[in-house]
């Protein structure tokens, strides 16, 4: 880091002092974000972060940027209204698994459905943090906590394929504490225009402590996880030769050298393809049977909402006769009293 | 045959159209309340139509109507009861029996009463005329099928097209009835059928043969005169309660200086508001229908930080789901106006009807300690300015505002008098004028003790608001229990001290009368309606009706003293009355309360009235 990004990186924290649990996942997150924008050079002014409830939420307040701290589930809504009323700012949400899965998931959807211009950051820790250790959508199934002392007995939504369910163009994933990949993928995030879900694997260390661990344990995470990068083969492993590629209509794990597997063989990440077969399969990867895909897993182009709700006013104003209120009401059937 | 009949000269009429809901009976009454505006006449009108789009034809419940009240005085009402029925069928003739004045003129297309038809809206002869016993009713039975297909035989039109301007026939021969000229409709019909002229055509020709049927039969039938009103100068146009409000708020973007953002979810029968503004893209009105009716609230909420002029406009279960939200606006110290178009309610109650049961929902329908400003129009045309005054009261105090309208003023269309240049104020924004450096988050305005807008986009003036209590001054999240109650006290008297910038309760009538009457909102015609009638038998009575009724206007405890018998009337079981009861217990209140999905009626208003004097 250079002094003067060093000195940048200062001005987006506010002078609130940070309230979460020493060792949770959210204070890196909150470092990434900073990091990005300063790197990214966005002026704070221009910047609005909208949340909702939970854990994640507070951070708004940590960040000295404009912020708005909402109601449980609505952000994407509060976020939506943001985002069209001043298309010029950089509209960030920042939700967590149950405030945008469980209460909010209507919101979630259509506000990927729509493709408006924000930047959803996703902490998904698979357990509701603030209400003290419930089951949340994203916890696995079987899993016991305070309001499922037997196992849960639900699927849980993997947001990948939600957000390509709802038709989405940009979904990355990423690990609360990996700064490179996170900044890399929320960098991405901004760029893209567009609904942008990143998904942060974040750890509760105090109600679900090491809930991703098998995957985001130095230890075994070059084994168990998979960077994508546009363009590049899909190769991991600490050794490097372990690869992903398309046997029939399913993907399947290679070593190469083996079995007469080349890195030819491989699978080629294409972000920017619009069909999203290859990258819903890449997002549902789930560890022991696959790697789990981190880095930008799709990122494709699509018209924007608030950029067409703009052209549309623009198009109207410039086609109508009517340009002022007394113009319209002047218009049409209208009488003299004398 | 040509011999002229007798003419009635009248103060005021109503007419009421009736058919299937597929006859075009609202086109027919608004081209007719169109061409008696334009005659001169005072008007108001009221339609009525099933829930459902199409109902099985012929049958009562797919009754359609439009009815038209006008005068050569001021009109406040649609009218209760009817002086001329139009029913297509025997079912609109079986459905508005109950609304028609003794001796009321009935026009009757005879070419649908048959068997089939008659037995559909539940006849049991063949001759509903003997059948209802309406011998005492003039009766103009029409074969208004038959000459409309006659009228139009050598045009080679459809026979569903042919069909369709029946309604031109009937409006024709009511058109005769009241001597009018068919020179306005005739230009109306032109434009409106502009891209299709043959259509244009066999509707004219169809009024006109209307028209000249009448003044055949006319030997034996009263025709009515009702001379033009003495209205206010300016210029009019026909507005309904809905589009009054949407129209309210471009006038408040205008004044204001902000762009107007919609988020709303459609809702009967607030939805027109909706598709009002989203045709208004020309005047760069932002609208965002939203998934549901949280989200409609929600994106408003974001414009509103973002420095909008954000509504949002719904019904009785829509402000159910809103609550939680209007509760972050009051927490942030927003601008927001949120619309409730009341129906009869609970639960999905009764779409299509009015009621005025949502007022307690809206004065506390929140958790917490959650004070903001309710206010509701009182006729369909001023929905226009309390739109107005609701964005500007919303703007200028930082708070949301529950605008309160009902199916009645929505659909109800009146003479609107365009507004001059002027005629309503600036509205100004409270933005921060000091330098950021000075400047703390909830540092108030020390008159009206609003905050003050920063919006974001303007350097320097980064600033996080949201639903956790915030300390009094900096605006950093405050969990200080003395704090939560200095807060609690200042949004509450924020509030309060809007009563100094409202206007005051007027009274009308009697200043010493011996009842004064009281209501609040949609109910203002019949409740002025029915004290005119009683004045004019000498009764002395007084009307206070509220259009704010929080905070209320400050003399409200004046006025009220003043008088030993007070009657509360509105469509509910008594929300306002406990209301009053809540702010002055000292003063004694009756009510009045009906709650059948419909407007009061003049003659009932009076009737009771009449009792509560002679008690």
């Amino acid at each position: 880091m250079s002094e003067n990004n060093k000195l940048a990186f200062q001005e987006y924290k506010s002078d609130q002092r940070v309230r979460w649990c020493p060792g949770c996942g959210d204070h890196a997150i909150l470092n990434s974000i900073q990091k990005v924008m300063a790197d990214m050079k966005v002026p704070q002014e221009e910047v609005a972060v909208i949340s909702g409830i939970g854990c994640s939420s507070r951070l708004p307040y940590y960040m000295n940027t404009y912020g708005f701290h909402t109601i449980h589930g609505r952000a994407s809504a509060v976020a939506s209204g943001v985002k069209v009323a001043n298309p010029k700012l950089h509209v960030w949400q920042i939700t967590g698994d149950g405030d945008a899965l469980a209460i909010g998931g209507n919101h979630f959807i259509h506000a990927i459905r729509r493709n408006i211009d924000i930047n959803v950051i996703l902490f998904n820790n698979q357990i509701y943090g603030l209400t003290k250790g419930q089951y949340s959508p994203t916890s696995k199934r079987g899993f016991i906590s305070k309001t499922s002392p037997y196992g849960t007995i639900e699927y849980p939504f993997r947001p990948g394929e939600l957000t390509i369910g709802a038709r989405g163009y940009f979904f990355a994933r990423t690990i609360d504490k990996d700064l490179k990949v996170s900044t890399k993928v929320m960098k991405a995030a901004a760029e893209h225009k567009g609904t942008s879900i990143v998904e942060v694997l974040q750890n509760c260390v105090i109600y679900n402590d090491n809930t991703h661990k098998e995957i985001t344990d130095k230890q075994f995470k070059d084994d168990r996880t998979i960077v994508l990068e546009h363009g590049k083969p899909m190769i991991f492993g600490k050794e490097r030769n372990k690869g992903l590629l398309l046997d029939g209509i399913k993907l399947r794990v290679v070593t190469i050298g083996e079995d007469g597997v080349t890195e030819k063989d491989l699978l080629v990440h294409d972000a920017h393809c619009e069909d999203p077969t290859i990258h819903l399969k890449l997002a549902d990867m789930e560890y022991p049977d696959f790697p789990v895909a981190l880095g930008v897993i799709r990122d494709s182009e699509a018209p924007v909402y608030d950029q067409c709700a703009r052209m549309q006013i623009d198009e109207i104003r410039e086609r109508s006769k009517i340009k002022t209120f007394k113009d319209l009401v002047t218009s049409g059937e209208v009488w003299e009293v004398k | 045959m040509a011999k002229k009949s007798k003419v009635i000269e009248k103060e005021e009429v109503v007419v009421r159209f009736s058919g299937d809901s597929g006859d075009g009976m609202q086109l027919t009454g608004s081209l007719f309340s169109f061409s008696s505006a334009i005659y001169g006449n005072d008007i108001s009108t009221f339609p009525d139509f099933p829930a459902e789009i199409r109902a099985p034809q012929g049958t009562i419940g797919g009754v359609s109507g439009f009815q038209v009240h006008f005068g050569h005085s001021e009109v406040y009402t649609p009218g209760d009861n009817a002086d001329v029925l139009v029913a297509m069928n025997p079912a609109a003739l079986k459905a508005n029996l109950e609304w028609l004045k003794p001796g009321a003129t009935i026009i009757i297309d005879v070419d649908t009463c048959d068997d089939k038809n008659l037995a559909k809206a539940g006849y049991k002869s063949n001759d509903p005329i003997e059948e209802d016993n309406l011998s005492s009713y003039n009766i103009i039975k029409a074969p208004i099928t038959t000459l409309t297909k006659e009228s139009l035989k050598d045009m080679g039109l459809d026979n569903k097209t042919i069909l369709r301007s029946k309604n031109m026939y009937a409006l024709g021969l009511v058109f005769w009835l009241f001597n009018r000229p068919l020179e306005n409709t005739e230009e109306v019909l032109r434009q409106k059928f502009s891209k299709n002229e043959k259509i244009a055509e066999a509707n004219i020709r169809v009024l006109e043969a209307g028209y000249n049927y009448g003044l055949i039969i006319q030997a034996g039938t009263p025709s009515y005169h009702i001379s033009p009103a003495d209205i206010r100068k300016g210029t009019y146009r026909n507005l309904n309660g809905n589009r009054a409000i949407a129209w309210g708020f471009l006038l408040a973007a205008e004044k204001s200086g902000l762009e107007l953002f919609l988020g709303s979810y459609p809702i009967t029968p607030a939805t027109e508001i909706l598709q009002e503004l989203s045709s208004r893209k020309d005047l760069g009105v932002k609208v965002f229908q939203a998934e549901d009716e949280i989200a409609g609230i929600s994106t408003a909420i974001g414009a509103s930080f973002a420095g909008d002029l954000a509504i949002t406009t719904t019904s009785g279960p829509g402000l159910a789901l809103k609550s939680e939200a209007l509760g972050l606006a009051v927490m942030a110290e927003l601008p927001l106006v949120v619309v409730n178009v009341q129906r009869g309610g609970p639960s999905t109650g009764l779409p299509t009807k009015t009621e005025q049961s949502d007022l307690m929902q809206a004065l506390y329908g929140r958790n917490g300690e959650s004070p903001l400003v309710v206010m509701a129009a009182s006729s369909p045309v001023n929905c226009f300015d309390y739109a107005f005054y609701a964005a500007k009261v919303a703007i200028e105090h930082m708070t949301p505002v529950i605008l309160l309208s009902d199916g009645f003023l929505a659909n109800g269309t009146q003479p609107w008098r365009i507004p001059e240049e002027g005629e309503f104020p600036a509205i100004v924004p409270p933005y921060v004028e000091k330098p950021a450096s000075e400047w703390k988050l909830y540092e108030r305005d020390p008159e009206k003790l609003n905050r003050f807008w920063a919006l974001p986009g303007t350097p320097e003036y980064q600033h996080r608001i949201g639903g956790l209590e915030k300390d009094f001054l900096t605006g950093a999240v405050s969990y200080d229990h003395h704090n939560h109650d200095k807060m609690v006290r200042v949004r509450e008297e924020k509030i309060e001290r809007i009563a100094d910038f409202i206007p005051q309760l007027e009274v009308h009538g009697d200043e010493d009368a011996d009842l004064l009457i009281v209501g609040w909102g949609g109910t203002f015609g019949h409740l002025y309606t029915a004290l005119e009638g009683l004045q004019d038998e000498g009764e002395k009575v007084a009307l206070a009706h509220f259009s704010y009724i929080n905070p209320l206007p400050k003399n409200s405890y004046e006025v009220l003293r003043k008088y030993s018998k007070i009657v509360v009337c509105e469509l509910n079981l008594g929300q306002f009355a406990s209301h009053l009861r809540s702010k002055f217990p000292d003063v004694e209140f009756l009510q009045y309360n009906k709650v059948e999905g419909l407007p009061f009626t003049v003659a009932e208003l009076k009737n009771h009235f009449q009792k509560l004097l002679e008690a």
